[in-house]
């Protein structure tokens, strides 16, 4: 039993390769942190947004454009709750804030969850196998929902007050960095950690690797693949949501177009990380969120296209992706 | 001839506009391997895929140990106790040999007792257990996917094309392995281009040509008539000794 697993540090060292090549280009080492956490946070708000619709691909072959309405509907549930409990967000305690945040987040994932169990009972599930439709059917659920969203809580954006004590930065020194961010950065990680655990030491998460490569083959060994494709289907739309209201506090508000903003950078993170691949999602999502913000602060002119830039580049060098799925 | 486990009765498949199986009939007696020969495109595959669920059959009827299981979903036939072995092996490419081994358990844990007794048949399991599949050999990959069929007590195994682009010290391998499971009581179905692994291990015969059955009986009888093999499958068994 000595042939050991390797792994393929590559993809990583890429991600190294970018934070050291972007400190000369920054100047400063102050300015270069703020930049840094800045993109890792950006990156880890895409990752969760992106998380799902990428095992949901992987799994069913399935192009959910509307991945994007589950991003807008958890920020606008996020925000109904926020604003009822704003008293507890004006609050300079970090407790009194998470106690109106926390009920937020569980609006937001349990709405944009039930919406994707909708979603894949009534719209997805005829067009299995059909890529076309799929794209058709799903952009036009997108559509409705936005309209839906209007129609629910108005057209006009709503303003989202930051939490009182997640407001402002924290100083090192020269160093400024935005709570708010770090925040962000950390409940990313415990996402990603979450994930990880979940795929890498349960055995539904074998079978979610499993099925990301042979679905076939899964039920073949005796397991329903389609149980499974809907639990991963619900729980994807569920961190949307979670990814939303992050966002949409990043942002200070919330509009109903949000979602589909962000279905641009989304789908660029999964093809750069490997369609099908979580870890490939979250390195991606690392690279678009550190590149967005060097860029834009190093050439401005150039940031509205570096993250095609970078897409293109990454896929000359890994055509199907820094991690990707073998499809057997 | 012993009772049947896997009785096919006029059965048909379709894909897409192609109409595949047109009425296919034969048994598979219990404990016993059965071979199912027959030239490139006869519906061997299609065959295979028809009796694990995974593809329709459009008509006619397939009874397991003595059950109506034509409609019967994919992972219902394998809690049932069929084990199946496509032609690409359906390995798991980024998974472990053993988080592959671990998936066909489903009693979710694995028995170290069944484990020895395929390190035995196949000792390149053992030596690359932690290692990925993809990384893994056509021959390893061919013995990780028969060894997943096998990682717990089957009551039918389908197995097709396993000697499929193999060395022939594998195929030795595998013909040793084989025998090994005769001595189970597992019956097995096996779709074969290789007359000398079919000839060496099989009981019983069913040759297919063009979606239907052909020829059905012993497998020793197919063996020793040149002409019927010639008739059947286009050349005699002698051309591949």
């Amino acid at each position: 039993m000595n042939a050991a697993r390797r792994f393929d540090w590559m993809p990583l060292a890429l991600v190294g390769a970018v934070l050291l090549a972007a400190l000369p280009l920054v100047g400063s080492a102050s300015t270069w942190v703020t930049l840094t956490v800045a993109g890792l946070a950006m990156g880890m708000m895409v990752y969760m947004m992106a998380s799902g619709l990428t095992l949901v691909f992987g799994l069913m072959d399935v192009m959910n454009f509307a991945h994007g309405a589950f991003i807008s509907v958890g920020a606008y549930a996020a925000a109904s709750v926020l604003l009822a409990l704003h008293g507890r967000m004006e609050q300079p305690s970090l407790a009194a804030n998470l106690s109106a945040m926390l009920p937020a987040a569980l609006a937001a994932i349990v709405l944009a969850g039930a919406l994707g169990l909708f979603f894949e009972r009534v719209v997805i599930r005829p067009v299995y196998g059909d890529h076309l439709k799929q794209i058709l059917v799903t952009m036009g659920g997108l559509i409705v929902c936005e309209q839906l969203i209007h129609v629910v809580w108005g057209p006009d954006q709503i303003p989202l007050p930051r939490a009182a004590s997640l407001a402002g930065s924290i100083t090192f020194g020269d160093v400024a960095i935005e709570r708010y961010r770090l925040l962000a950065v950390l409940v990313g990680l415990a996402v990603f950690a979450a994930m990880w655990l979940l795929l890498a030491r349960t055995r539904i998460g074998l079978l979610i690797r499993a099925g990301v490569e042979n679905a076939e083959m899964v039920e073949s060994l005796g397991y329903r693949i389609r149980r499974l494709f809907v639990g991963v289907f619900v729980a994807g739309s569920g961190l949307a949501g979670l990814g939303g209201v992050m966002w949409a506090m990043y942002q200070e508000s919330v509009n109903a177009q949000m979602g589909m903003q962000m279905m641009v950078v989304i789908f660029i993170v999964i093809i750069i990380g490997g369609l099908g691949s979580v870890g490939g999602c979250f390195v991606g999502a690392l690279l678009v969120g550190l590149l967005a913000n060097y860029i834009g602060y190093v050439a401005p002119k150039l940031a509205l296209g570096s993250n095609i830039l970078l897409m293109v580049l990454v896929l000359l060098w890994r055509p199907n992706g820094l991690y990707p799925v073998g499809k057997s | 001839m012993a009772e049947a486990l896997l009785s096919l009765a006029g059965v048909h498949t379709h894909i897409g506009q192609y109409h595949i199986l047109q009425g296919v009939d034969f048994e598979v007696p219990r404990g016993g391997l059965t071979m199912l020969l027959g030239r490139n495109g006869a519906g061997k595959t299609t065959c295979l895929r028809t009796v694990m669920g995974l593809w329709r059959a459009s008509a006619g009827s397939i009874r397991y140990d003595g059950k109506n299981a034509t409609h019967t979903p994919t992972p219902d036939l394998a809690r049932q106790g069929i084990a199946y072995v496509p032609e690409n092996m359906g390995i798991f490419a980024g998974l472990t040999v053993r988080e592959n081994l671990l998936l066909a358990a489903r009693e979710q844990a694995l028995d170290e007792k069944r484990l020895e007794w395929i390190f035995g048949l196949f000792p390149a399991m053992e030596k690359s257990w932690h290692g990925l599949a993809g990384t893994l050999s056509g021959g390893q990959k061919q013995m990780l996917a028969i060894s997943r069929a096998i990682v717990e007590p089957r009551r039918l195994l389908l197995v097709d094309e396993p000697t499929k682009g193999l060395a022939p010290a594998i195929i030795a391998n595998m013909i040793d392995a084989f025998k090994e499971l005769k001595r189970t009581d597992t019956t097995i179905l096996v779709v074969e281009q290789n007359f000398h692994f079919a000839r060496t291990l099989g009981d019983t015969v069913a040759v297919m040509d063009s979606g239907r059955i052909v020829h059905t009986g012993a497998m020793a009888a197919l063996a020793a008539d040149q002409a019927l093999q010639t008739r059947l499958l286009g050349l005699s068994l002698e051309a591949h000794q």
